[in-house]
């Protein structure tokens, strides 16, 4: 009943992960075709390319300290911020597969889009001034605030270069079919492109060149979505009940589209999926980074605000516009395969908004879209290179090898060699996945994300009787869990594998790894009565005053 | 071997009705924020027919369409009511806590 989606699933990373079996599971219609050399879309991507790289020469010159270079010295305001981090989140994914998504599923597709942003007020209520009050650099340095130095710090570095490989992975494969698409580039091309301009923005801007990509491509994006979202409206007389309307009368289910399908039919699956997606973005270690990069925790909590509301509104946009291409991109034949209406779209399922903007804007604008989705695609793996970078050459290798024994520009340049060591292992990976169905990766990266990171660094944060052992068993228990269920669900074991039946029957992990993450971590520490232990559990009434009031945190001060 | 500046904070009355306070601001934020999201995926669950009710006798548009997106702009309003909050008052209040504590 669903069109497959093509290749490039991989690139909507997260609405491949929320999407229903079929989706997630069938995501795969061969390698996209390659289309003819797009001059439009290639010059505004140059343009952005010369202004971004304009922007990290800039940025070099005021990268000094360490600090300058993680988290640009604690210097962008709040609302800067917040447009940075609607960027991180806002991507490929959010702008092609949920509209696909409402494309294909109608309100299916709208329950999903909301699930998508529901942690963004849960991350503002429980995490984010605490964040700021606690980290320096990265989620490391909050988790190991008060427990063993070198194994949890450990542990957590894991976690998140674990994280940012698998979803530097989903992004260059994606990025790689996105552009052959698009631009009628070579996915080799491509992917070595993604990756030398990721590793120039990162080694030589830091924190902020990167901030400032996703500065420019948040508001890009956003710029983007407004008008087209004028033009479709504008199409059906400004009315909403006009376009549903006539959606209704376009789409093979009719009346069907306008209500709860049967995507969401399985509760625990639904719960699983939400928890897994709430949990496991609050846990993503490059998402996390943005915390440390504002003065106070005044300025997180303002950049929260800034982001929820824009992302808010772009999805909304993007619901829209999926509505208006059932009518728009849905009847045209120009669209659609050997013009059989209703057929296979060109280019795979993730594409009406690509071709909703042609229809509506002509060539040029969609040249513009495909410019903002490959900007979209550098800004997210710039984010994601940084905070590998960091989990290296902050954790690893300045903590724990050198036991913070080693000078700041000692630390600068391993991390710099780190993201360039990145850079080129995911156009290695990049390479060798493209023809892999990657979708399971979407899968691990939030699984890990929300057992393995979140557990720890909620109840460091929260729970006075953590300790080093319960934290480390119950974080072992929460990776290994979610990844084995993973392995045993369908996208791993009957996609990958080809086997007939899944073993573990849900899409998703996170409701059973979280909770028996959690529940280890509770027993183990519990049950650990070493002197080491109750140390631990002492210095909590101290770190719980910083993680409050602030005081003894890191300020912009080095300034 | 408590730091006598983290020590002092704590014996700090201002201390304990933050941590009160902005606490239970943050509780009560969360917990409307994840009932309604909850509410709405076991409606989904369970009885999507609700979801599924035209707005307007013969229209197209659900009862649904609203009701999704009110969840989504009452959870970024909420965001804006603790941040005003946080920002405001309890700022305050933290504000002379350091300021008492580090003079």
């Amino acid at each position: 009943m669903i069109r497959p989606v093509a290749r490039i699933s991989a690139v909507m990373a997260a609405a491949v992960l929320i999407a229903a079996p079929a989706l997630a599971a069938g995501g795969d219609l061969g390698v996209v075709e390659k289309q003819p050399i797009n001059l439009s879309a290639i010059g505004m991507f140059l343009v952005f390319v010369l202004l971004t790289l304009g922007i990290t020469y800039w940025a070099a010159t005021r990268t000094r300290s360490a600090s300058d270079f993680y988290t640009a010295g604690g210097g962008i305001t709040g609302f800067q911020n917040g447009l940075a981090i609607a960027g991180d989140y806002m991507s490929a994914a959010t702008l092609l597969g949920l509209s696909s998504l409402v494309f294909a599923k109608g309100f299916d597709g709208f329950i999903y889009t909301i699930s998508f942003f529901v942690g963004w007020p849960i991350i503002l209520f429980l995490m984010a001034e605490r964040l700021r009050n606690l980290g320096r650099f990265t989620f490391a340095d909050i988790a190991s605030y008060r427990l063993d130095q070198s194994k949890i710090r450990t542990f957590a570095a894991l976690g998140s270069l674990a994280v940012v490989c698998f979803y530097l992975i989903v992004q260059m494969v994606g990025a790689g079919q996105l552009i052959k698409l698009l631009f009628g580039l070579d996915y080799a091309v491509a992917v070595v492109m993604v990756g030398v301009l990721m590793v120039v923005y990162v080694t030589f801007g830091g924190m902020i060149a990167t901030t400032w990509v996703q500065i420019i491509k948040a508001c890009l994006m956003l710029g983007g979505g407004i008008v087209l979202t004028l033009l479709a409206l504008s199409h059906f007389g400004f009315s909403l009940e006009a376009m549903a309307q006539s959606a209704m009368a376009s789409h093979k289910e009719g009346v069907k589209i306008m209500g709860p399908g049967t995507m969401m039919a399985d509760p625990v699956s639904a719960v699983s999926m939400s928890l897994g997606l709430v949990f496991g973005t609050a846990a993503l270690p490059h998402i996390m980074m943005r915390f440390f990069t504002v003065p106070n925790a005044r300025e997180a909590r303002k950049s929260v605000f800034v982001a929820s509301g824009i992302i808010g509104f772009f999805f909304l946009l993007v619901c829209v516009l999926g509505m208006a291409a059932i009518t728009i991109v849905g009847t045209d034949p120009q669209f659609f395969e050997g013009g059989q209406v209703g057929g296979k779209l060109l280019g795979g399922g993730n594409m009406p908004i690509m071709h909703l903007s042609k229809a509506l804007g002509g060539n040029l604008f969609l040249g513009f879209l495909s410019a903002v989705a490959f900007a979209t695609i550098l800004a997210v793996v710039s984010g994601l290179a940084l905070a590998g970078a960091s989990a290296i050459s902050h954790d690893i290798y300045a903590r724990v090898i050198k036991k913070g024994q080693c000078s700041e520009q000692e630390e600068l340049r391993v991390s710099k060699w780190a993201s360039l060591v990145l850079g080129a292992l995911g156009v290695v990976l990049g390479i060798m996945f493209e023809k892999q169905n990657v979708a399971f990766l979407v899968g691990l990266t939030f699984g890990i994300a929300a057992s393995a990171n979140f557990p720890i660094l909620i109840l460091s944060m929260y729970w006075k009787g953590l300790t080093t052992k319960g934290a480390l068993w119950g974080g072992l228990t929460g990776l290994i869990s979610a990844v084995t269920m993973v392995i045993l669900s369908k996208a791993v074991w009957v996609v990958v594998l080809e086997k007939p039946a899944p073993i573990f029957p849900y899409e998703h992990p996170a409701l059973f790894s979280m909770t028996l993450a959690f529940l280890v971590t509770f027993v183990v520490s519990k049950l650990d009565r070493s002197e080491q232990a109750k140390a631990e559990i002492a210095a909590f009434d101290d770190q719980y005053v910083r993680s409050q009031t602030g005081i003894g945190a890191a300020a912009a001060s080095n300034h | 071997m408590s730091d006598p500046i983290y020590e002092k904070v704590r014996g700090n009355p201002k201390f304990a009705e933050l941590v009160r306070r902005r606490g239970r601001l943050a509780a009560l934020l969360s917990a409307l924020v994840l009932g309604a999201y909850y509410c709405f995926m076991m409606v989904v669950a369970f009885a999507p027919q609700i979801l599924a009710v035209p707005l307007t006798e013969g229209g197209a548009l659900t009862i649904g369409a609203p009701i999704g997106a009110a969840i989504i702009i009452i959870s970024w309003l909420l965001t804006g009511v603790y941040s005003h909050f946080a920002n405001g008052p309890f700022e305050q209040l933290n504000n002379d806590i350091v300021r008492e504590t580090l003079k």
